[in-house]
């Protein structure tokens, strides 16, 4: 059954083995172009996702170094000198201040669209979801590659749009600035290039929600699936609820700026606060999106290197479905200067802070589960532990965001930026590079190298404290967001920010190194190179494993299933 | 459409203004004001003898310090309440929370490292560890949500009848400013330049008027010890009035009024920045209030071609200050009916008509 729906009549023209095979072994590949380009394997999408989410990260990465580099003094110190790069030439200030607006734009897009979610969901979701369940694929092999490469012209889109003048709009694209204050084709390109990326998301949803509800394998129930599992499953819900929302606010912004259509335009009877609903009723989910995989890897990290099954399992995985549901009716918390009336404001302060709740709930189980084990402190263990205590310190300051009153003094501050790079930069980022070194050895065959995970690991934490947490106190000061100059009294801070910056981009040369030497020279891995502590179905295939996994399904006993 | 045409010709006002560089003259009423022909810049109270303001900012007060980690001093009773919920409540809730949870992970690093527990332990359950570690966090959550709850009742307390009302107005990238409730004069606030960067002649900011990108030509004038309501909308994009040492920020949105009120309690020079994106020059439309007596706030007023509303009827203003016909109607809807999100169907036409002074307002006629 696999075989024919895997090996599509496409590529045997071209295919590297002769006709008449029927069946082939669990090992036979496609040839180069069909396998990378006409893919329907699970594996080979989610190493293509994983290989574009780094070209993404860095881009957007890159950007955020010419951010700081501006940053490091008041005053304009580099826009011109690039602005002048960009078609037109060098057209005065004004030019080179849209330029900022450019780049704070696509680094936020970059991150959030093409670097975090595919990673997260596309990556390792492709990858370890049907092993996990002990499927052989996805259930729409061929959805799975069009999610895949709809996100190329994506992402092409963007990565474009600064050549025809360039979207300033910040990531939410807010109405009346995307409408009729951003002229010229650039803005459509980039609301052009969400659409696209917002299809892709909603397909693969579709199709991890499918596989995950209809090709467990025997024995396999709801209650035995590994938090990763869970936490994709109820990531790809909140996909497929709330990414709908963003498309139609996002064409009725398309519509308002081509087609005389007023839906946020007051002179038309529009408003724009609507779009700001709209938009932050997906927005807000978005968040979670990006966050809930890593609650799923950083599970199974830590359970992995504390030799001991995950504590309050069921806690754990209906803690993620609590978030889920209570983060589709908070949206409105980053709109709290809007204009809410005070009922609306109460009710939103109430509600988010209950998030609090199932958040404090994982990381207490976290802890308990390491409590009592035999830890030891290889690469992905570091990364996981960092996660907690960053995600902490992420998630204290969003409760005190939450309070309406307070965030009249913070709302668009560099207090929130520093909130949400605790959580994103480095929660969601650290559950990636912890997911990666912990299945690195799985997906290569090759391990990587330990000393240099480890330095990686220590100097990217540094970094990254370095050049964020003095962001809580720029916002306190009410350093406002996205701007490029600042006045001089906030100097300090953003100068030793920009050092921060240069010590995590330093800690990168460390991952790359060690990513390029390993594929080629790292030691062989061996089916389970953690040990007894891991114990979810991936660990129990060969590394890399075979091209088809599971043409014989495994049972899952009645025992410990899960972790 | 009409919205169109006039946020065109704003803009166009607009960048005029940004070109020069320079405010429009102090006194932006209509010129035909015989009362306002009268008061040349000299006269202005705000105004030393060098032309310099005649308050100066205070370091530390109303605008960031350098190396500072904490918010900003209050000057409202909001402010302070706000900054002891803050200071006294959250802070050191969400610190003891970190470093318990630190503490935890560093216990847990030492005491369950392989070398010191070689074999695991079995545990994955505790229901009673569970309910504790759902609970607690409930109930600290309650104690955070009480007051605040009550600060936002505070905040939303309207402002009393007999407040000072302040118009303000979002534009690309200036701020302008209407007083309703004293004859509706105009004032624009542009950011002062540089010395390098202005051309000859041209007013540049000195540090009398405030720091770097924080200094503007045409300060905000309130009293200090009276309640003042603010409104804010604007002209074309979403723009965010805020200033830290108030706790105010409020979103400027087209074809919106928003409101909300504070009262300043001391007199002083407070900086604040525009706080919502709204295109190229976001970070250079700063704000500035200098809050003075009501004594001095009432000789301001009156130097710029204003009234004081000491009973006198609506007529008697309209005549003093010939604002263009919808103008006058748009204010008098707006001084009795402040209502929080009020829509607004045609936003600020005296502000076309203030910045191109006989021109646009006329031709529209």
């Amino acid at each position: 059954m696999t075989d024919t729906a895997l090996h599509p009549s496409a590529f045997e023209a071209h295919g590297d083995h002769g006709h008449g095979h029927a069946h082939h072994d669990a090992d036979h590949k496609p040839a180069f172009f069909a396998r990378w380009f006409m893919s329907t394997n699970h594996k080979d999408i989610g190493t293509l996702y994983l290989l574009f989410a780094i070209c993404a990260g860095i881009i957007g990465g890159g950007i955020s170094g010419l951010m700081r580099a501006e940053l490091s003094q008041p005053g304009i110190q580099y826009l011109n000198y690039w602005a002048a790069w960009l078609p037109g030439g060098e057209q005065g200030l004004d030019h080179s201040l849209h330029l900022w607006n450019v780049l704070i734009t696509a680094h936020g897009l970059i991150m959030v669209f093409f670097m975090v979610m595919p990673a997260m969901i596309g990556g390792f979701g492709n990858w370890f979801v049907p092993i996990m369940i002990g499927a052989p694929d996805m259930a729409f092999p061929r959805m799975n590659n069009i999610s895949f490469w709809l996100l190329i012209p994506s992402f092409t889109l963007l990565l474009a749009s600064p050549f025809f003048g360039g979207a300033g709009t910040g990531w939410t694209v807010y109405a009346p600035l995307s409408t009729y204050g951003e002229p010229g084709p650039s803005v459509d390109m980039a609301i052009l290039s969400l659409h696209l990326a917002g299809a892709s998301s909603i397909l693969g949803a579709i199709n991890f929600i499918t596989t995950i509800f209809n090709m467990r394998a025997p024995g396999m129930t709801l209650h035995k699936m590994p938090l990763f599992v869970w936490s994709v499953l109820v990531t790809a819900f909140l996909l497929l609820l709330s990414l709908p929302v963003l498309a139609a606010a996002i064409t009725m912004l398309l519509t308002d700026r081509n087609f005389g259509t007023t839906f946020f335009d007051p002179a038309g009877g529009g408003d724009p606060i609507l779009y700001q609903h709209l938009f932050w009723f997906f927005g807000h989910p978005e968040v979670y999106i990006m966050i809930l995989p890593g609650f799923g890897i950083v599970s199974h990290v830590i359970s992995t290197f504390s030799k001991k099954p995950i504590f309050g399992y069921l806690g754990m995985a209906y803690a993620m479905v609590a978030i889920g549901v209570v983060g589709f009716v908070v949206w409105a918390h980053h709109m709290f200067t809007t204009g809410l009336s005070v009922n609306t404001k109460m009710y939103f302060t109430a509600a988010t802070m209950v998030i609090a709740v199932p958040t404090g709930i994982k990381i207490f189980s976290w802890i308990a589960t390491m409590w009592g084990g035999s830890l030891t402190f290889k690469t992905p263990m570091l990364w996981a532990i960092g996660f907690i205590f960053m995600f902490t310190v992420g998630g204290v300051t969003g409760v005190v965001l939450a309070n309406g009153g307070i965030d009249d003094y913070m709302q668009d501050s560099y207090y929130v930026v520093a909130h949400f790079h605790y959580v994103l930069s480095l929660g969601a980022v650290f559950s990636l590079f912890a997911g990666f070194y912990y299945w690195f050895p799985k997906m290569s065959g090759r391990m990587y190298n330990e000393a240099l995970g480890q330095v990686h690991f220590y100097i990217f934490f540094i970094g990254v404290n370095m050049l964020f947490f003095p962001m809580h106190f720029l916002g306190l000061q009410n350093m406002q967001r996205r701007v490029p100059d600042y006045t001089d009294a906030l100097q300090y801070w953003n100068h030793f920010a920009t050092i921060g910056y240069m010590v995590m981009a330093f800690s990168m040369i460390f991952f790359f190194v060690n990513i390029i030497w390993s594929l080629f020279a790292g030691k062989p891995a061996g089916d389970s190179p953690w040990g007894e502590g891991a114990t979810t179905l991936e660990w129990t295939l060969s590394s890399p494993p075979p091209y088809h996994q599971f043409e014989t399904l495994p049972v899952i006993d009645g025992g410990d299933g899960h972790h | 459409m009409r919205i169109m045409g006039l946020k065109g010709i704003v803009l166009a006002a607009g960048l005029a203004l940004a070109g020069l560089g320079q405010a429009v003259a102090a006194p932006a009423a209509p010129p035909a004001a015989p009362a306002v022909a009268a008061a040349p810049a000299k006269a202005d109270p705000m105004l030393a003898m060098d032309g310099a303001p005649a308050m100066l900012p205070v370091a530390g007060i109303g605008m960031p310090v350098d190396g500072k980690v904490t918010i900003q001093p209050q000057v409202t009773p909001n402010g302070r309440r706000a900054l002891w919920f803050h200071d006294v409540i959250l802070f050191p809730l969400i610190t003891i929370i970190c470093v318990f949870v630190l503490l935890l992970l560093a216990w847990v690093v030492v005491r369950y490292r392989r070398a010191a527990q070689p074999v695991a332990t079995k545990t994955s359950h505790n229901t009673i560890l569970e309910v504790l570690w759902t609970g607690l966090p409930v109930l600290i959550l309650l104690g955070i949500a009480l007051p605040s709850i009550g600060l936002l009742n505070a905040q939303y307390k309207p402002a009393p009848d007999n407040a000072v009302t302040l118009k303000a107005i979002g534009n690309q990238w200036y701020w302008s400013y209407q007083y309703p409730d004293n004859g509706g004069f105009e004032i624009t606030a542009n950011m002062l330049k540089e010395p390098k960067e202005v051309g000859k002649g041209e007013r540049a900011r000195t540090d009398a008027d405030g720091p770097r990108l924080l200094a503007t030509d045409n300060r905000v004038v309130l009293p200090y010890g009276v309640p003042i309501r603010l409104i804010t909308t604007s002209n074309d994009v979403i723009h965010s009035w805020a200033i830290p040492a108030f706790w105010i920020k409020l979103d400027a949105v087209p074809g919106r009024l928003n409101e909300t009120s504070f009262t300043i309690e001391k007199p002083g020079v407070y900086f604040g920045v525009c706080s919502e994106l709204c295109g190229a020059r976001h970070g250079y439309m700063p704000i500035t209030v200098e809050a003075v007596s009501p004594a001095v706030f009432a000789q301001w007023v009156k130097a710029k071609g204003g009234t004081m509303p000491t009973g006198k009827p609506a007529a008697a203003i309209a005549a003093a200050q010939p604002l263009p016909e919808t103008g006058a109607a748009f204010e008098a809807g707006n001084s009795t009916a402040p209502v929080d999100n009020a829509t607004e169907q045609a936003p600020t036409v005296t502000q076309g008509a203030t910045a191109n002074p006989a021109g646009a307002g006329n031709a529209g006629q």
